[in-house]
Formats: C-alpha cells, structure tokens, sequence
C-alpha cells in the first residue's frame, strides 16, 4: 500500500514537472533578470577592469598612488566603446558632479599623449580624493539602490545619505501617484456602476438575468485591443458621443473626451466593469432571498433594510470585486497609451519607454519592481479573501 | 415599489447599454467607403476587408497570428492538461495550494513587467525576435487558463469510474487514455480555446519580445490606432468580433457533444 502512494506521488511529480520547470525558465527567471538589472551595477567595474583591483588597496586619505593613476590612465586609454565611456561618466557624475568635465578632459589629454600617467597635471582636481573616492565605490560594487531610489524620487547625498531628488529632476513619483488616482478612479465608477447593476442581476429571474449577465461576459470575451478602438471611435472631438451631444444642443463644440483623463477613466472602466460585476453576483446569489422582505415585514423602510440587510452581506463581494480592479488597472498599457495624452500616461507606459526607448534597464527593472510589488500585495489580499470565502461555505 | 421598478428598469437598460454599445458602433464602419474612421457613412462597400486580407503588413500580421496562436495553443494545452492532471486529487495538501498559486500567478503579473524580464533573458538566449520566442512569451499567459479550466473538469469526474476500469484490469496509461481524458475533454477543449484567445489578444508581451517579422494581428492594431487610424481597424476588430461569436457557439456545441458521450 505504501508502494502504491509512492508511485502515485511519483507520477503526480512526474506530470506537474514539466509546466513546473517551463515557468521557472520563461516566468521566474525572467523576473528575476528585471530585479537584478533593477539593482545591477556593473559598468564601472566592466570599464575601469585594472583600476578597480589596484585601487583596493587605497587607505582613501589624500590621492591614491602612481600605480592606481597609472592602472586608471590606462583603463581609459583601453575604452574603445564611446557608449561604454558615456555610462561610466553618467554613472560617475551622479555620484559626484564634476566628473563629465574632468573626464572628457581626462581622456582627450590621455590620448594625445599615450605615454603620460600624471593624472594631476592634467586637470589638478585629480589631486581631491573625493574624485577617488567616487571612482573606488563605483568599482567596487556591482549592486546599487540607486534606480529603486530614482523609482520613487530619491536619491543619496554624496555623503551616502537617502534625500528627496530636487524638485522637478524627476517625475516618476508623479507618475506612481497618478497611476493611484487614475486607479481609484477607476474602481470608483466600476464599483458606482457596478454595485447596483450586480443587485439588479441577482434580483431578477429568467431572460433579464441572462440579458444582464450576457452583457457583461460578452464585452469580456471580446477582444481588449477592439473595445479600445471602439472607445477611440466614439470617443474622438467628432466622434459619435460629441456628435449627438451637439445634435441634441448640449454642448456648441465638441467636449473634449479623448487623449485626456476622461476618456482614459470611461474606457479602462468599461474594459474592467466585468471584473467587478461579477464578484458581486456571486456572493448576492448565495444570500437567501427572504432576507429583503424579512426586513420589510419587520418594519424597515426599503433603503435602510438595504443599507442594514443586504449591503453589509455583499460587502465580501465588493471588497474582492474592487481589489480585483484596482490591481488590474495598476498595470495597464494599453488604453492609456492610445485613450490618453501624455499627461495621462501610467506607470506601465514609463516602464515601456525606459525599456524600449531610452533602453535604461535599471529604471524599466526599479519601476517594474515597484509595479509587481503592488501588484502581488494586492493580489495576496484578494486571495486571502477568497479563500475565507470558501470556507465560509 | 412601482419607482423602485422603474428606476431599477431605467438604470440597468442604461448600463447595458454602456457595456453594449461601443461594441455596436464599431461593426458598421468596417463596411464604410470613406478613408475616415468616422460616422456618417458616406457609403457602404468591402474595400477595408480587402484592404485587410491583401495588404502586406495586414496580411502578414493575420497569418503571423495564426501560426503563433496554434503554436500557443498547442503548448499550452500540452503543459496545462499534464500539470493539472498531476495536481488532480492532492486537494487537500498544502502544496497543492502552493503549487496551483504558482501556476496562476502569470494571470495577475502585470504584462509590462514580464515583458521587461524576458526582453532582457530572451536577448541573452537568442529568443528574441524569433517566433519560438513569442509562443513561449504567450505560452506562459495562455497556460494558466488551461490549468484552471482542465482542473475545474477534473475534479468532476467520478473517481470510481476511473477505479471500476482498474479493477476491470486496465492498465494505468490505458485508464488515462480511455477514461479520464475523454471525460476531461470539454475542460480541455475549453483550456485551448482560451489559450488561443490569448494569444490572439496579446499585445504587450509581443510588443517587447517580437520583431517586425512576428507582428500579429493585435499588434499591428495596436501601432495603426497609434500612428495612422483607418478602417482597417474596424474592419479587423469585425473578424475579431465574428470569430469571438462563433468561437463561443463552437465550444458550446462541442461542450453539449463531449457532455453527452459518456452517457450514451
């Protein structure tokens, strides 16, 4: 018998291995690079190779010796890739300002020159040991907190400590904080919407119900990139809704619905309603029918046998439904890049462009990491409470 | 009570209405003659449909979406239908809990964030850009909706018909090919739709791991809303839609079939 169990565990094992194994490759790992290049730091060492191991043995009280100067003279000589001398300098400079000067200088004179190693005639800051003391740090490690920090508008004095960026430097909390708001608002239409309707549905019988539940799984099953363009459709200066608003002589000239806020909080909602109809529903339709006219029969006015009977019992539905929203729209790219302007873009959008388009991994991992943190915190919640939900059962 | 009615009557036509509408307003433009994506139409015609099935980029992006879609479809059925029929019948166990958790959390990771994860790995390994590199990226959304469709099938099934073949001295693997996974059909047939669906819908994750010979038919959406909006779109959003419709009374006629072999 115990063979038996063995075996049985065995090929349980044998048949989940290979989805095991293919998500750990195609899902973990590639997750894990985007946390690791969130916090990887490597081109001071990939560029200064020599500098890096003779400047070990530097005690960082006035400027280093000959044969640390001369190592680095060399280093730099040794930069071919002008992207590679561009990344050293940037990375350099954001630990102290100055460096883009002394380095482009640095590194004209050196090559003029192939035989010198006197770094202090050159430019006599190379006297100041905070310059080494930069270059050391930077070589030496190949983990920074620096894009995390950037990710929420920080960043460390040149004396190590974690300070506010200045204003106006970045705008990636802006951006955190718009992704919130847009979020909420969001979930607040999905909920003012979809409360009522998911009560409605489960108060009635028959082909209203099924009409009600019809609509809101088709739009579902309908494709996300078709109910963006027909929102686009509807929702340009000349589009159907503008259209109508002018023919029934509500507005003179058309509303400004499209490549704004509006426009991106009616599509994302209308793309995210189902998601919180139907949590809903399915705890109102496990709640006894009776309950409602109980209520009545006892004396209760209608709105308050509804603010004391079935709103609390639905509560569990809403919390879920709303969770379940809210997280979906933390992430979204897709309706906002096309509904919004530039002043409505999400997280995901600057991640896309730190990744596609200025190729700075550190950022696109730093806000990644931010993005799936959220993401996972809420979605912990949401399980948390579903789970309960079943055992209640 | 008759306000209450009403109100309830007037407030569910109008979100219905809501939900129904944008889908509605989008089909008739398909069929317009004008090179606006606009209403009124000027006339009706099918050069968008055209346009659609012979433009290259169009052309392309169709048949890339189809070879990817069945590649996603097959692999994802394949990978799905194993590890729940692996997971199948340890309900009970903490890891069981721990391990479905695992396999589903693709669904929840926010696209842009995996996208830059396997831009990065895929680069390093000679995926990117490649179509294996695409199928593999939509594999791993797709794959989560098989699990969940084949297990919820699974669980259905009747334990002791499976122990009644045993007992009637069929061997493990023919119980597996005779038994269970007939039964388990409409759950797979289901997992593979959506694993299609998927692929089909996919725009993010393309967007970071394709090149321009895998545009797919979402993507190719996706940069014409952007950067020159035309009929085409809705046009394609027509066969979006049309496919959608019929793929939904496909698997529901399959459903009734496979549903009712065993009891015949």
């Amino acid at each position: 018998m115990k063979g038996e169990g063995l075996r049985k565990t065995f090929v349980s094992l044998a048949l989940v291995a290979p989805l095991a194994l293919f998500l750990a490759v195609f899902f973990a790992a590639p997750l894990y690079t985007m946390m690791a290049a969130a916090v990887s730091d490597p081109v001071a060492a990939r560029a200064l190779p020599r500098t890096a191991e003779a400047i070990r043995a530097w005690d960082g009280a006035a400027a280093p010796s000959a044969e640390v100067q001369a190592a680095f003279a060399g280093d730099i000589r040794n930069i071919e890739d002008d992207q590679l001398f561009g990344d050293l300098v940037r990375r350099l400079n954001s630990a102290k300002s100055g460096f883009r000067t002394l380095m482009s200088k640095t590194r004209s004179a050196l090559r003029d020159d192939p035989a010198t190693t006197d770094l202090v005639a050159i430019d006599s800051r190379w006297a100041d040991p905070g310059f080494w003391q930069a270059i050391a740090t930077a070589a030496a490690s190949t983990v920074t907190d620096r894009n995390l920090l950037a990710a929420v508008d920080y960043e460390r004095s040149p004396a190590g400590d974690i300070q506010a960026m200045p204003e106006g430097t970045s705008a990636n909390g802006t951006t955190l904080v718009r992704t919130f708001v847009v979020s909420l608002m969001v979930t607040a239409v999905c909920l003012a919407i979809g409360l009522p309707y998911a009560m409605i549905a489960a108060s009635v019988e028959g082909w209203p119900r099924q009409l009600l539940l019809a609509a809101v799984l088709l739009p579902l099953w309908t494709s996300l990139l078709v109910r963006t363009a027909a929102w686009f459709i509807l929702l340009q200066d000349n589009g159907l809704i503008n259209s109508a608003l002018m023919a029934l002589g509500l507005t003179s000239g058309p509303l400004p619905l499209i490549f704004n806020r509006t426009g991106v909080v009616i599509a994302m909602s209308h793309v995210l309603l189902p998601f919180m109809v139907l949590p809903i529903f399915s705890v109102l339709i496990g709640i006894p029918r009776n309950l409602m006219p109980a209520a009545a029969s006892l004396g209760a006015h209608p709105l308050r046998a509804f603010r004391e009977v079935l709103l609390p019992l639905s509560m569990r539905g809403v919390v879920s439904g709303s969770l379940l929203v809210f997280m979906s729209a933390l992430g979204y790219y897709i309706t906002p890049a096309l509904i919004g302007g530039a002043q409505d873009q999400m997280i995901s959008s600057v991640i896309a462009y730190y990744a596609t388009g200025a190729a700075n991994w550190g950022m696109a991992g730093a806000l990644g990491l931010v993005l799936l943190v959220a993401t996972i915190v809420l979605y912990t919640v949401y399980l948390r409470l579903s789970a309960e939900e079943q055992a209640r059962r | 009570m008759n306000a209450l009615r009403l109100t309830k009557l007037l407030f569910g036509a109008a979100a219905v209405f809501f939900l129904l509408a944008p889908l509605a307003a989008i089909l008739p433009l398909a069929f317009t003659d004008s090179v606006f994506l606009n209403y009124p139409m000027p006339g009706y015609s099918t050069r968008w449909f055209a346009e659609l099935f012979t433009a290259e980029v169009w052309r392309r992006s169709i048949v890339n979406s189809l070879i990817i879609g069945s590649g996603t479809t097959l692999l994802a059925t394949v990978l799905g239908t194993l590890g729940a029929l692996g997971l199948r019948g340890r309900t009970s166990s903490y890891l069981f809990a721990v391990v479905r958790t695992a396999f589903l959390i693709p669904m929840v990771v926010p696209a842009v964030v995996l996208g830059v994860g396997m831009q990065l790995m895929f680069a390093r390994y000679n995926l990117a850009n490649s179509y294996v590199g695409v199928i593999i990226a939509h594999t791993v959304i797709a794959v989560p909706f098989v699990v969940v469709n084949v297990l919820a099938v699974l669980q259905s099934i009747d334990p002791r018909l499976e122990q009644a073949a045993a007992s009637l001295g069929a061997a493990p693997h023919t119980v597996l090919a005779r038994v269970t996974l007939p039964l388990a059909a409409p759950g797979i047939v289901s997992g593979a739709v959506f694993a299609f669906a998927t692929s089909l819908d996919e725009v993010v994750l393309t967007l970071f791991v394709a090149g321009p010979n895998q545009r797919t038919l979402a993507r190719q959406m996706f940069s014409s809303i952007r950067e020159n909006i035309s009929p085409a779109i809705a046009a394609a959003a027509f066969v979006f839609i049309v496919g959608t419709i019929l793929v939904a009374l496909a698997l529901n006629l399959s459903r009734r079939s496979l549903g009712r072999r065993p009891a015949a």
